[in-house]
């Protein structure tokens, strides 16, 4: 998994039927210091997250549609919780 | 997933059987402040996009799912098409 910060929402009414209600959200992935990391992604989010907010983010396919509650669904990324603190030692 | 803008199409009439009847389409990944984010790729489309369109496509088997029985031999394709997005 990956942490990341929700930046944006994305609105799309013409798309594949398994996203049907489900929410978007532009997520940028961090480092441990909360630098950006890479480029921006779009996730499904199972848990209602919102904008500002840190976030787990699942990479991969099958997690991803279990988190959508759906099988077969189209999708490679995933809001799977909302991060209250990380702790790292050293 | 990721934002992309579609910036052109591919047609190939030597391929995959299971590739049969499926546009071709090459996307230009964007970040959320619409900037090109890396190279351009060839991905499947699903949801009937168009070049100049902004969409959002998918990386990995799951590319294949929308044509679910044929699993066509791809590793991104297009899943919808962006209205419009808010960033902060």
């Amino acid at each position: 998994m990956q942490i990341a910060r929700v930046v944006g929402t994305v609105v799309s009414t013409q798309k594949h039927r398994k996203f049907e209600s489900a929410k978007l959200l532009l997520v940028q992935p961090l480092n441990a210091d909360d630098t950006p990391r890479g480029g921006t992604l779009l996730a499904v989010d199972g848990v209602g997250a919102g904008i500002h907010e840190k976030v787990l983010v699942v990479l991969e396919g099958r997690a991803a549609g279990e988190a959508l509650g759906r099988k077969g669904a189209p999708v490679d990324a995933a809001i799977i919780g909302i991060i209250d603190t990380v702790t790292i030692d050293e | 997933m990721q934002l992309a803008k579609v910036i052109g199409d591919v047609v190939t009439s030597c391929k995959d059987e299971n590739l049969t009847g499926i546009k071709l389409l090459i996307v230009q990944p964007l970040n959320a402040d619409r900037q090109a984010s890396g190279r351009p790729i060839v991905a499947v489309d699903a949801v009937g996009a168009g070049v100049g369109e902004h969409v959002f496509f998918v990386r990995g088997k799951e590319a294949s799912f929308p044509f679910y029985p044929v699993e066509p031999p791809v590793d991104a394709g297009i899943v919808g098409i962006v209205d419009h997005w808010d960033t902060d």
